[in-house]
């Protein structure tokens, strides 16, 4: 046991070479959850799917839209309805891999602070948004200065810099949609299912329940979440419904990610 | 140095793991030894924080594991080689725990290096990876940190004898310059070649645990006689407890000296007489896991 007790005073020489003081700070922690999003074959034709069908619809609008509506709004529009559907499956993915390929038993015992984690993944997701739609905007003025000038058109600039804020918001907000439901859920089919049932199953059907029922007509905007975001895309909100933005969005949106996140603080990793 | 004081963990009505309490020291590999389900997989991730203990703590230096500032330099954990995303390369695996402990590049290069993964297969995506290299590539995650604690579960699975010997010195070596090592395996040779200390757990509490020579110790002694059915007699007459194996030899709990005695009394020749050791411990650990095992009743 003397052999044993002598050798006592290593560690502390080893904790000594590691000052214990500094925790993992959040731009660390930001700058590896952004390289997980790229470094995986999967993850990287995600990302890149995010140029390509930029391209692709900046190619149609060209190649298929009449000639009076070669406008940049038009090409907006194109360009963001792939967005629609990637930006959330990339927030969704870089939540629950973690837990579907189960690599957040690394992560979250590299770093304990699972909030930490959680939260440098929804500010690299917002950036990742972000970026895209500012590649989307490039894109879809090349395509229209491109475009009228092949068809021998006017160019219109139809999209302010207060519409063009919005349309970056609902973007954002359609990305977190996927965030909440990746939080929440900690499954990716199920996750993903989710986003489309929220965001592509929902809306038609209350649609047709507003048709039939006037008090949902009446009532609409305050409770259907995805018909109140759609402000953002037309002209540029009423004062109305940016509250209608507000409310909805913390129904469907914020209450439902304080309660994924109180269950992933809490949760098993296994 | 691992504390784990009075740890419970309970799933509804089922206690997974019951009151609990052993210490990992440095300088020694602490060997957690249990049949499958025991509870030894609960206990190590209550211990790096994955999983919330329902009554008691575990403690790392003092400190719960969720308190440490930047764990990965002071804990290494392996915890399941596949639980890696399968289409990281992983040389990205390595890189990705580098970055976020904040070490320098090279510390990727020289984990490869050790734990003799090659640049090609470091290049390598973990799916194409078989179970010993991912326990490899896992042991290189572990130690990239230089950490003083080692937190590994059944880390020899899937490796090959030469990889087993390998991963045996690795450890030995890390416990001699002062490391604390504890490592789970529901193998008994596994540990007995490498553990000081071993704790025995079956249905979520410790049936036995101390020094492997205590252990050993406890384990009894062998005996054959020419004349088994008389030394039988004249042990159990002594009041020694006497078990006949299979192959012609009683292990009871007398030291030998004492049945050196009972057998020149009796007047009968012994043709062995020796501790029982390695075989005695595990028939000690099928015993202490007896109840527990699902072959419970075969052992």
């Amino acid at each position: 046991m003397t052999a044993v007790h002598t050798e006592f005073a290593v560690p502390e020489s080893r904790t000594a070479r590691h000052p214990v003081t500094a925790p993992v700070p959040l731009a660390r922690v930001l700058q590896v959850e952004l390289r997980k999003m790229f470094d995986t074959r999967s993850g990287f034709w995600l990302m890149a799917s995010i140029g390509i069908t930029e391209l692709l619809a900046t190619a149609a609008v060209i190649l298929f839209a009449p000639d009076r509506d070669l406008t940049y709004s038009n090409f907006g529009a194109a360009i963001g309805a792939p967005m629609a559907v990637i930006l959330p499956i990339v927030a969704i993915l870089s939540v629950t891999s973690e837990w579907s390929q189960r690599s957040g038993l690394t992560t979250f015992t590299l770093v304990p602070q699972r909030g930490r984690v959680i939260g440098a993944k929804a500010i690299a997701s917002v950036l990742v948004a972000v970026v895209s739609m500012l590649l989307a905007f490039a894109i879809g003025a090349i395509g229209n200065l491109v475009g009228t000038a092949i068809r021998g058109t006017t160019v219109v600039w139809d999209i302010s810099f207060a519409q063009g804020l919005c349309i970056v918001l609902a973007n954002v907000l359609g990305l977190l949609t996927g965030f909440m439901l990746g939080v929440l859920i900690r499954n990716s089919a199920g996750a993903i299912v989710g986003y489309f049932v929220y965001s592509f199953v929902l809306p038609p059907l209350l649609a047709v329940l507003a048709a039939s029922q006037q008090w949902f007509e009446d009532l609409r905007g305050w409770v259907d979440v995805n018909y109140a975001q759609g402000a953002l895309f037309n002209v540029t909100p009423s004062g109305e419904q940016w509250a209608q933005i507000g409310v909805t969005g913390l129904c469907w949106l914020i209450i439902p990610l304080l309660v994924g996140l109180r269950l992933v603080m809490r949760s098993e990793v296994k | 140095m691992i504390t784990i004081d009075a740890l419970t963990k309970r799933y509804g009505g089922y206690t997974a793991v019951d009151d609990i309490s052993f210490t990992a020291r440095p300088g020694r590999v602490t060997g957690f030894l249990g049949p499958n389900g025991a509870g030894k997989s609960t206990t190590m991730r209550i211990v790096v924080g994955l999983t919330p203990p329902s009554a008691g703590r575990a403690t790392i230096a003092g400190r719960r594991f969720a308190d440490l500032p930047n764990p990965g330099l002071q804990v290494g954990v392996l915890l399941d080689a596949s639980a890696q995303h399968a289409g990281r390369t992983g040389r990205e695996i390595l890189t990705i725990a580098q970055r976020t402990m904040g070490l320098p590049a090279g510390r990727v290069r020289d984990m490869l290096d050790l734990v003799s993964l090659t640049g090609a297969e470091a290049e390598r995506r973990v799916a194409n990876y078989s179970l010993g290299m991912r326990q490899r590539l896992g042991i290189a995650v572990a130690l990239i940190g230089d950490p003083e604690v080692l937190v590994l579960d059944e880390p020899a699975n899937g490796l090959d004898p030469a990889g087993i010997r390998w991963m045996r010195d690795l450890l030995r070596g890390y416990a001699d310059r002062g490391g604390t090592v504890l490592l789970s395996s529901h193998l008994l040779h596994e540990i007995e070649v490498i553990a000081d200390d071993i704790v025995v757990i079956g249905n979520g509490r410790i049936v036995s645990q101390g020094t492997k020579t205590e252990l050993l110790q406890a384990a009894g002694t062998v005996v054959r006689a020419a004349d088994l059915d008389g030394l039988a007699r004249a042990l159990s007459g002594a009041g020694c407890t006497v078990s006949r194996s299979a192959d012609g030899a009683i292990r009871t709990d007398a030291d030998p000296v004492r049945i050196g005695e009972l057998a020149l009394r009796a007047g009968i020749a012994l043709t062995e007489l020796r501790p029982a050791d390695g075989a005695g411990l595990e028939e000690m650990f099928l015993q202490l896991t007896a109840e527990t095992q699902r072959e419970g009743a075969a052992a």
